[in-house]
């Protein structure tokens, strides 16, 4: 018999009012296909419209909506109420972000972040060459893993190196950065390597692997970065030994 | 320190692999297969003629120095993050390392010397 | 000056939790990681321990004798014991993470993972065969 009705347990926090978070209950009706997304849409449209909180397509692909869930970051447009009845539920922001207002995080740090590893093909021209750049499917399959990345920063709110050290680069930029760099239409991985290679880089990653299992997109930026550690303490090597034709 | 992470980090992979593979074994017939007698021991004539080779006294010296890297290496992270440690973060560093370094020299010197 | 809560027009007070010293013990994957980070301890207590056996092996038989003794104590037993389940967890997780770390490439396709992990436990078995094998002769 499933149950009329579900708790929903959420973050309330509104700088104006109060100086820490506290928990507000909403009893909304539970549908079988409702996601967690649908439900606090419920409550801010019939309930209680103050409560904020991002979203956007609603489908997985933007990024916006990731909370935590019973504990665990996750998507909310993703997951459904059904694998959580009969509840309570409970929906806090993002870990280790700053809280702006109720279920909403600050992402400056990791959109700067992300500028530092510069994601964008890289070439020594800057004029484009006559027509497109040619890729095999060999070439696409390289890197085209790191590229599901939708930025939602779940990883981030996994990773306990992220927690205790807020300047770690953290997986997504890594993973991101891997993505150009395994590109074969880009040549811009010795730039890359000078921000991976700094203290907060990739070397602060102590391979947790929380980042993997929380990746809604399987992303994989653990492996990532293990990758990217190899391939950067290869190019120290070689340049130790071969300073002169050092890539 | 920076400059050579790239190398900790290495030495690390080199000790943990060594670990990962020789370590179960030995240990198992070292601390408890020939002290418990699952196994007869190997007899110190034989021990020692077989660390009389050079590829033996080699695979010795790895054997302790690289998972003492290992050690230092992720001891060094895990104080680091484990119990915050980061204002002893040099001290913790030269301790760890230094401990590994001195490990190696100390086998080194063994078996350069051993009869 | 009043000490509550902030409110200012374009830069609202934002709320950052402290991370507690305890962090590890939240979930159990963490537990699992700190206890996968703490098997180097017996890592490095056994690279000891085969330092300590070398030094026994270059100063004579008797005190080789006396090195197989203290082993025989209980207090090393028990060491011994738990030294080689951390030891044998530190394998385990290491060859399993393996796959992830390094990305083989034959012929343009990756390698899968089951592949890397199957080849990692033969070697694994290869090695352990090989020493003890080694070590049984005399």
């Amino acid at each position: 018999m499933a149950p009329s009705t579900v708790t929903l347990s959420v973050t309330r926090y509104r700088p104006e009012q109060e100086s820490e978070p506290a928990f507000q209950t909403y009893e909304i009706p539970y549908r079988k296909d409702w996601v967690i997304l649908d439900a606090l849409n419920h409550v801010k449209d019939t309930l209680d419209g103050s409560l904020s909180f991002r979203w956007s397509c609603r489908m997985g692909v933007c990024g916006s909506c990731g909370m935590k869930v019973n504990g665990a970051p996750k998507l909310t447009c993703a997951t459904f109420l059904s694998d959580y009845v009969p509840g309570p539920i409970r929906v806090e922001p993002l870990d280790y972000f700053p809280v702006v207002r109720d279920l909403v995080v600050d992402i400056t740090d990791f959109v700067r972040k992300l500028k530092q590893v510069k994601p964008w093909i890289i070439r020594e021209d800057d004029t484009p060459t006559a027509g497109e750049y040619l890729q095999t499917p060999e070439q696409l399959d390289a890197y085209k893993q790191f590229s599901m990345c939708i930025n939602c920063m779940l990883c981030y709110s996994a990773c306990p190196i992220y927690a205790l050290e807020p300047s770690f680069i953290g997986p997504a930029a890594i993973a991101l950065a891997q993505r150009y760099n395994l590109d074969s239409r880009d040549e811009g991985a010795r730039e890359r390597l000078k921000v991976l290679s700094e203290h907060d880089g990739i070397w602060q990653c102590t391979f947790v692997g929380e980042c993997t299992q929380v990746c809604p997109k399987h992303v994989d930026p653990a492996g990532a970065i293990q990758q990217y550690k190899l391939t950067a303490a290869t190019h120290w090597v070689k340049s130790l030994l071969l300073p002169w034709g050092a890539r | 320190m920076e400059r050579i992470t790239p190398l900790l980090w290495l030495l690390f992979s080199a000790g943990g692999t060594v670990a990962a593979f020789l370590f179960p074994i030995h240990l198992f017939l070292t601390g408890l297969a020939f002290p418990m007698g699952w196994l007869e021991p190997p007899r110190y004539e034989f021990l020692h003629r077989l660390a009389a080779f050079p590829v033996t006294r080699l695979y010795l010296l790895v054997l302790v120095s690289m998972p003492l890297f290992h050690w230092a290496h992720r001891f060094r992270y895990t104080l680091y993050d484990g119990l915050q440690l980061k204002h002893l973060t040099t001290l913790i560093a030269v301790l760890c390392y230094g401990a590994a370094v001195l490990g190696t020299l100390g086998a080194a010197w063994l078996l350069w010397s051993m009869a | 000056m009043n000490a509550g809560p902030h409110y200012t027009l374009y830069h609202p007070r934002w709320y950052r939790r402290r991370v507690s010293v305890w962090w590890w013990l939240q979930k159990g994957s963490y537990t699992s990681f700190v206890l996968r980070e703490l098997t180097s301890v017996f890592v490095a207590y056994f690279a000891l321990v085969v330092l300590w056996q070398l030094r026994a092996l270059g100063q004579g038989p008797d005190a080789y004798a006396a090195f197989l003794a203290r082993l025989k104590t209980p207090p090393f037993l028990v060491l011994d014991a738990i030294a080689f389940l951390f030891v044998l967890f530190h394998a385990i997780t290491w060859l399993n993470l393996t796959p992830k770390a390094m990305v083989v490439r034959l012929r343009g396709t990756r390698v899968p993972d089951w592949a890397i992990l199957g080849a990692n436990y033969a070697a694994w078995l290869v090695c352990s065969v090989a020493v003890a094998f080694l070590l049984l002769r005399g």
